[in-house]
């Protein structure tokens, strides 16, 4: 079926000829995980332009540190605290866009993390997410969607049911006890849905139990352990905070990412071979300033990068830049990164290519009025 | 209409088995005016909580005793390093640990035991405006001393000084880092020999007062004004906090844990901010751009639809969110006078129960429902908050927890309530009568089916479970 569809796409036909195989198409082993990074995280810490000749001056205080990372290209260094994230860009299951950001100018984390989840035009302009919209094109049986977070996220929420689930360290309520409030709640319009899908990922949970999450490690293998079962979510979102360095950026975005590579590492370990048919995008909401402020750390600024991982990328083993520079006249406001790619694009040519779907009805899809 | 059921749930924090049952709607909003009169800003629970200078001091004493350990001046971070650590750094850790827990089980008390529940709710709601965090460990110890310090004894009097009580706070101070900015043309900043670690300025306070706690956000300022108001509140500070050079330019007479002014890392020069000239009048010149933000008309909109939104749903009605911007704007923000016009209007008693009830409303509301004690002596309130999904005084980021039904209406997190409800009642389920306690606490809300079902239930315990799960419950 993959093989037909992409032999019609390199035909030239297009989906539009075969617009119910668009929807169709898309295999339900395949896994897609969001991560994001909230508080603005520093794409210039992430994979920093070392063969920028203006990084050393606006950077200074973090350029030792900088130089000790894994070398991606003549231009980027990789955190040196993305251990498990170097290897995998060695082995082509890694990929990093640089410069990138959401048509989002402003820098609210609240206003960005709003587009960068909604995928919409405006902050607010729109209730629910992409990734929910994302789940209109999967067959039904690849649709099942978890957020690891007490609430639905915007990205998840949407016309589509999606699961949310905490780890607990509670003792659980017993069966009777659940089966009498689901007479309860069986006419409330909210607490009914809501409740169906809280004892369907207990279910799910079954043996994680222990496990409070709170790690990057621990977060890694509850996802891979929610997501690895037959009858597992295919679509996750997890959620990690923290990012927003405004002060001692060096010390807490090491152990940040050292979470971040962590979360990465336990999920490939924890999902095994269905790894080879992984997606997991980590983005955030904007980056931040180039230069470093009075207290160590960076303020709010536009472009960042974004890291793809997973066994089957497109670009594994690259760095995907169209490199503005850090020159002072090439900076955006004078102060930030300036982006040359939008998130948005990179994010639904991701997704396209992993579900083998027609990447115009994505785009239209999943940012309805920013890229179609 | 569910009058009772109102005002003892949106308005206030959940009935006591033996408050008064208000029949009319008259009669509910006279005794809701009353209630702000009778507030009492330091109640018994957390009048003997140590103060700002006994904390700091703690603090101090901690960083003390790291800076002596052998090797690096840095925290410990493993568990083996903390093993390793003096028994003074130990008893420091553990003592700022306690304040933490201890605010946070007093600020609990105080709530289940008030007799002015309505003004409760308003303490929350305020402290969750001007948002701190304990995510900074420097901020967890103060957390408590902020709300009952800078937000309770301000909550009926003007939003100006309850705005600048909220900024001049230590914890906010440190949660937002004011503590590092200094300006970059200050007498401070100019002697240090070496350029690279010049301080400079943080614009993190600056752009939060702003964003969310006067104007809200895309209300027209830019990133201009952000920097200049930045450089206008450079000097506010904390005493007994600096290192090295910091530490000469505390002014005379001020303890640890002081909000202070420091003259010398101060900005020198006007700023224009929003369009206005602020000469540079010293601290004078931050208090009055301060003033004139909370007098703005965006800030009495902004204010009033979170206050709209907190008393009716996520989408406040307009003509309630106009009427409260009218009287913020009429009254020069005095903030009894928007309580009393939010009790007056008709949208917070229409529509029956509409929001969802955060964590911590429904833990607070069903504490005032028992009447036996909800939790053994052992209980750690902070950490169940925090299994719930709302830990005390730690939102993700300075906006607050969000007040919405979406925020809180999630499947994981209702069946954690479910199973917190189901393991208290396990405990107390032989010494309540779920059937007598549930007309009691819902009152008018309580449904002929729901009885049914409680009445039905396997176990007193169980009855008791369903009850605090039910529907009606779990909603204000």
């Amino acid at each position: 079926m993959i093989l037909t569809r992409r032999t019609v796409i390199a035909a030239g036909i297009g989906a539009a000829v075969f617009p119910a195989m668009a929807f169709a198409a898309a295999p339900t082993d395949r896994r897609l995980i969001f991560v994001i990074q909230r508080g603005a995280a520093d794409g210039l810490a992430i994979a920093a332009p070392t063969g920028d000749p203006a990084f050393a001056g606006v950077r200074a205080a973090l350029v030792e540190e900088a130089a000790t990372g894994a070398r991606l290209d003549g231009l980027f260094t990789l955190h040196p605290a993305l251990e498990s994230a170097a290897a995998l860009f060695a082995a082509r299951e890694a990929h990093v866009a640089h410069a990138v950001a959401t048509v989002y100018r402003d820098r609210s984390h609240f206003d960005g993390q709003n587009m960068l989840e909604s995928g919409g035009t405006r902050p607010y302009g729109r209730a629910d997410g992409w990734m929910n919209r994302m789940l209109s094109l999967l067959p039904a049986d690849g649709r099942s969607a978890l957020a690891v977070a007490p609430s639905v996220p915007l990205a998840l929420r949407g016309a589509l049911p999606v699961a949310t689930y905490v780890p607990s360290r509670l003792p659980q309520a017993n069966a009777d006890l659940i089966a009498r409030l689901s007479a309860l709640y069986e006419k409330d319009a909210l607490l009914h849905p809501l409740w169906e899908s809280a004892i369907r990922t207990q279910e799910l949970a079954g043996e994680i139990g222990g496990n409070n999450g709170r790690n990057g490690a621990d977060l890694g293998r509850l996802a891979a352990s929610l997501m690895l079962p037959a009858d597992g979510a295919r679509v996750m979102m997890v959620e990690t905070g923290a990012w927003d360095t405004h002060s001692a950026q060096r010390s807490r975005i090491t152990a940040q990412l050292r979470g971040l590579d962590q979360l990465v590492g336990a999920l490939k370990a924890g999902l095994g071979p269905a790894w080879k048919d992984t997606l997991v995008i980590v983005a955030t909401e904007f980056g931040r300033t180039v230069a470093i402020n009075g207290s160590g750390g960076t303020d709010h600024g536009t472009g960042s990068a974004a890291l793809l991982f997973g066994g089957r990328l497109a670009k594994g083993g690259t760095i995907a830049a169209d490199w503005p520079g850090l020159g002072t006249a090439a900076l955006l406001d004078g102060r930030d990164l300036k982006p040359t790619r939008g998130l948005e694009s990179m994010i639904a040519d991701a997704v396209a290519h992993h579900y083998a779907l027609d990447p115009i009805e994505v785009k239209r899809t999943l940012y309805p009025g920013v890229l179609a | 209409m569910a009058i009772d059921y109102l005002a003892a749930n949106r308005f206030g924090l959940g009935h006591h088995p033996d408050d008064a049952v208000s029949t009319s709607a008259r009669a509910a909003q006279a005794a809701l005016e009353r209630q702000l009169g009778a507030f009492e800003p330091s109640p018994q629970a957390i009048a003997a909580l140590p103060g700002p200078r006994e904390i700091a001091e703690t603090y101090i004493l901690f960083r003390e005793q790291g800076d002596a350990m052998a090797g690096k001046a840095g925290a410990a971070t493993t568990a083996d390093e903390r093993g390793r650590e003096p028994a003074a750094r130990r008893e420091a850790r553990e003592a700022i640990r306690l304040f933490y827990i201890d605010a946070a089980a007093a600020r609990f008390a105080a709530a289940v035991a008030s007799p002015t529940p309505f003004a409760e709710r308003l303490v929350h709601f305020w402290a969750n405006h001007f948002a701190i965090s304990t995510e900074k460990q420097f901020v967890s110890g103060l957390a408590g001393n902020y709300e009952f310090g800078a937000i309770r004894p301000h909550i009926m009097g003007r939003f100006s000084d309850l705005l600048i009580a909220a900024i001049r706070h230590p914890a906010m101070q440190l949660y937002l880092d004011q503590v590092l900015s200094a300006g970059p043309d200050s007498p401070f900043a100019v002697r240090q020999s070496r350029p690279r670690g010049r301080p400079g300025l943080n614009e993190n306070l600056a752009r939060e007062i702003l964003e969310l706690h006067t104007l809200g956000v895309r209300s027209g300022y830019t990133q201009a004004d952000v920097t200049a108001f930045a450089r206008a509140l450079t000097g506010l500070s904390v005493a007994g906090l600096g290192r090295g050079a910091l530490r000469q330019l505390v002014p005379d007479g001020s303890q640890p844990g002081d909000s202070i002014y420091i003259a010398e890392r101060h900005q020198p020069g006007e700023q224009m901010i929003l369009g206005r000239r602020y000469p540079d009048t010293g601290p004078q010149q931050a208090e009055a751009v301060l003033r004139d933000l909370a007098a703005h008309p965006a800030t009495a909109r902004h204010i009033a639809t979170r206050l709209a939104r907190h008393f009716t749903a996520d989408d406040p009605p307009p003509p309630l969110v106009d009427r409260l911007a009218a009287d913020f704007l009429r009254s020069g923000g005095d903030l009894p006078s928007l309580y009393r016009t939010l009790i007056a209007s008709p949208e917070p008693w229409q529509g029956g129960p509409a929001m969802f009830k955060s964590p911590w409303d429904w833990a607070v509301s069903m504490a005032r429902g028992l009447p036996v004690p909800m939790f053994g002596e052992r209980q750690n309130v902070p950490d169940l908050l925090g299994q719930l999904g709302q830990q005390i005084w730690r939102p993700e980021s300075p906006a607050g927890f969000g007040d919405t039904v979406a925020t809180w209406a999630g499947s994981g997190g209702l069946m954690q309530r479910v199973d917190l409800a189901s393991r208290i009642t396990a405990r107390i389920g032989d010494r309540v009568d779920a059937r007598t306690l549930a007309p009691q606490i819902l009152g008018d809300a309580l449904t002929a089916d729901l009885a049914g079902a409680i009445a039905g239930a396997d176990s007193p315990a169980q009855g008791l479970a369903m009850l605090f799960a039910s529907p009606a419950f779990l909603r204000r």
